[in-house]
């Protein structure tokens, strides 16, 4: 069996001593035609794992930058059926940068766990992170993932106890997402110190890499949480560009050029 | 031991109502909702727990509420004898406050200063803010923004308790709404806040809890159509947005093969129509919603629909998962009641018996009276009587041509 585009990738990094930049755009936003473009736009400022965001009319756990992407998103119809056709047409000129699809449950739901997943495979979809579906929910379907070579991501929170912690590093594949801190997406400020205490454990439980997102917004903050994780996840700070932009799509492509740059860099440094 | 008897013994331990309920929740929530089961499981059997919830029922809420026999209107119709379990006359005015009196109690026991809530016509978020004044425990609402509109008195009605309401711009600015922004606050807040939901829907828990809290309803009514009618009724009716009133009423009566049971759903404009918040009369396909499996309703790419119905607090796409397992097996069945009947309803209690109900307790009375229409004089419903019409007396009012 060939090597997960995913696990390929953070195997590579790890050689190199880098740490991987993750960032999530919210598919469809703000409008369908222009996502696949955003999203080579990330890899040619330095990501190495795409995030793909797949709107829900109810996204509990994100704050209203992302909130207002995924009311963008579904104001043109854009259904997890598009989002799956956008990884396509990615991959018609990229077949190396893995892509995780991030959402909530019910879409999947909707479409079928055994149609989605076949459907995902052969698009080139690498992970799926659901964000209300814990390792304990996903029991039944963990398997069909399995499968079919869909790797299953799972969030650590900070509120995450060492016997759940556990049980997720067990089904947990690809990475981890540690969500840095308590409140939604968007929320304001990150504590370094306080990650890399709880980070500390977390290494002693599993060898899959560890990606820290939430809260970060800028070079500084990434190249900071980049020396205790082995990734960081940027959502927030890009899909305001996004927001701030929509009117005008085509200056996107570089805002998000600008701040993906910037993380880059510093996290090289 | 008798055919139904299994289902009083759910959920398992994972909060499963058979393939409905759980806890699809973000990892950011879980901790707070094992402890949460930590601390309800530890005080569920303590009787200092069930004596100072049952003392505050009695002396603060005014329990047993009665179990009054709607004669004149039972003539009018013509049928089965009607008795309305008399919700509306706890403090506050609706059923709600039985289980908030209990889940701001556990509050306090687990020592968190802070309580926060969703709602919808407004009931829950008063019957929250009530006893968090009571307490002395800082109280937010949510409320849907188009809430917060057809439901003005109830809003003032929480600010005159000393609690904020914020009124949610985002979605259908409606109760799910409302929901989505109150488990944002407490994924935030966790440290220091409770989040007392309205209804036995959410995460695990949350429906067993509150359905434990509000079953005082049918413990009561079930001694009472002992005592009163000299056996039990032959059905029970009552509305369900996310079905806490009628759970609360039906369960203690689940083992009772001859009771037949009747929830009756928000029929807005028509099932048929696909405006209307009944997703169990109109098979909705299961999805998971705030943190439960239930029959839910969506479109066919997954995304949660807007829902429509004369009430506010039925106008939600989801039901409790135990309703839906309930349906699945046959226990009880479903129905839907459709606003013009509501209204007509809401009328004629008003000015038969002289008891205005509640537009969501309306539903229920529609669907008795077609029910009782059927029966005979000698046979016996108990309807709940979940809330009273005050609130809604603007809506009306408004549909008459009238503002104030």
């Amino acid at each position: 069996m060939t090597m997960n585009r995913i696990d390929q990738r953070f195997a590579a990094l790890k050689d190199q001593s880098r740490c991987a930049l993750i960032p999530y755009i919210t598919a469809g936003d703000p409008a369908p035609q222009h996502t696949v473009g955003f999203m080579h736009a990330c890899v040619e400022a330095g990501a190495d794992v795409l995030e793909l965001g797949v709107p829900f009319s109810d996204p509990m756990a994100d704050g209203p930058v992302i909130q207002k992407a995924c009311e963008r998103a579904l104001k043109h119809g854009t259904r997890l059926a598009d989002v799956l056709d956008m990884v396509a047409s990615f991959r018609e000129t990229d077949q190396t940068t893995p892509v995780v699809l991030m959402g909530y449950v019910n879409p999947v739901e909707r479409m079928g766990y055994e149609t989605f997943v076949r459907r995902a495979r052969d698009v080139g979809v690498d992970g799926v992170l659901m964000v209300d579906m814990p390792p304990e929910e996903g029991a039944e379907v963990a398997p069909l993932f399995a499968e079919h070579g869909l790797q299953s991501i799972f969030l650590l929170a900070p509120t995450t106890s060492s016997a759940r912690a556990a049980t997720i590093c067990a089904h947990g594949e690809g990475y981890l997402y540690y969500v840095s801190l308590k409140g939604v997406t968007g929320a304001a400020s990150l504590d370094v110190e306080a990650v890399a205490r709880q980070l500390a454990p977390l290494r002693e439980m599993t060898d899959l890499p560890l990606c820290v997102g939430f809260g970060i917004r800028d070079g500084e903050t990434a190249a900071a949480v980049g020396r205790v994780a082995d990734g960081v996840i940027v959502g927030s700070a890009l899909v305001s560009r996004i927001a701030e932009n929509a009117e005008r799509p085509e200056a996107i492509p570089a805002a998000l050029k600008a701040v993906l740059g910037d993380m880059r860099d510093a996290l090289d440094r | 031991m008798t055919k139904f008897s299994d289902l009083t013994r759910l959920p398992d331990a994972q909060g499963h109502f058979g393939p409905y309920g759980g806890r699809f929740v973000s990892e950011t929530l879980s901790f707070a909702l094992e402890e949460l089961e930590k601390v309800y499981l530890s005080l569920r059997d303590d009787a200092d727990f069930q004596a100072e919830f049952d003392r505050d029922l009695a002396h603060y809420v005014g329990r047993p509420s009665p179990l009054y026999h709607a004669e004149r209107w039972s003539n009018k119709i013509g049928g089965a004898q009607i008795w309305l379990k008399r919700e509306d006359l706890n403090h506050t005015g609706a059923h709600k406050v039985n289980n908030t009196i209990g889940q701001a109690l556990l509050a306090k026991k687990s020592g968190k200063p802070r309580v926060i809530a969703e709602t919808g016509a407004g009931q829950h978020g008063v019957a929250t803010a009530t006893v968090a004044a009571r307490l002395g425990l800082k109280c937010e609402i949510y409320m849907g923004a188009e809430d917060v509109e057809r439901q003005k008195l109830n809003v003032y009605r929480m600010r005159l308790l000393g609690a904020e309401v914020h009124p949610v711009e985002s979605g259908s600015r409606t109760l799910k709404d409302a929901m989505n922004e109150a488990l944002r606050d407490w994924v935030t807040n966790v440290d220091d806040t409770f989040y007392i939901i309205g209804t036995v829907a959410g995460p695990h828990p949350y429906p067993a809890m509150v359905r434990d809290f509000t079953s005082v309803i049918g413990r009561e009514a079930r001694e009472q159509s002992l005592a009163q009618i000299g056996r039990l009724p032959d059905a029970l009716v009552a509305c369900v947005g996310g079905g806490s009133n009628a759970i609360g009423l039906f369960y203690p009566f689940l083992e009772d093969d001859e009771v037949a049971m009747v929830g009756v759903e928000a029929g807005g404009d028509g099932v048929e129509t696909g405006r209307h918040a009944a997703p169990l009369t109109a098979n909705a396909p299961s999805g998971v919603l705030h943190g439960n499996r239930t029959y839910l309703m969506s479109d066919a790419s997954g995304q949660v629909s807007d829902t429509h119905s004369i009430s506010a607090g039925l106008d939600y796409p989801g039901v409790g998962p135990e309703h839906a397992l309930w349906k699945d097996v046959g226990r009880v069945s479903y129905v839907a009641a459709n606003d013009d009947a509501v209204l007509e309803a809401f009328r004629e209690l008003t000015r038969i018996e002289g008891i205005m109900p509640a537009l969501e307790t309306a539903h229920a009375l529609a669907h008795a009276k077609v029910m009782a229409a059927t029966m005979r004089p000698n046979q016996h419903i108990v309807v709940n009587l979940s809330g009273r019409g005050d609130k809604d007396i603007h809506t009306v009012a408004k549909l008459d041509g009238l503002e104030f």
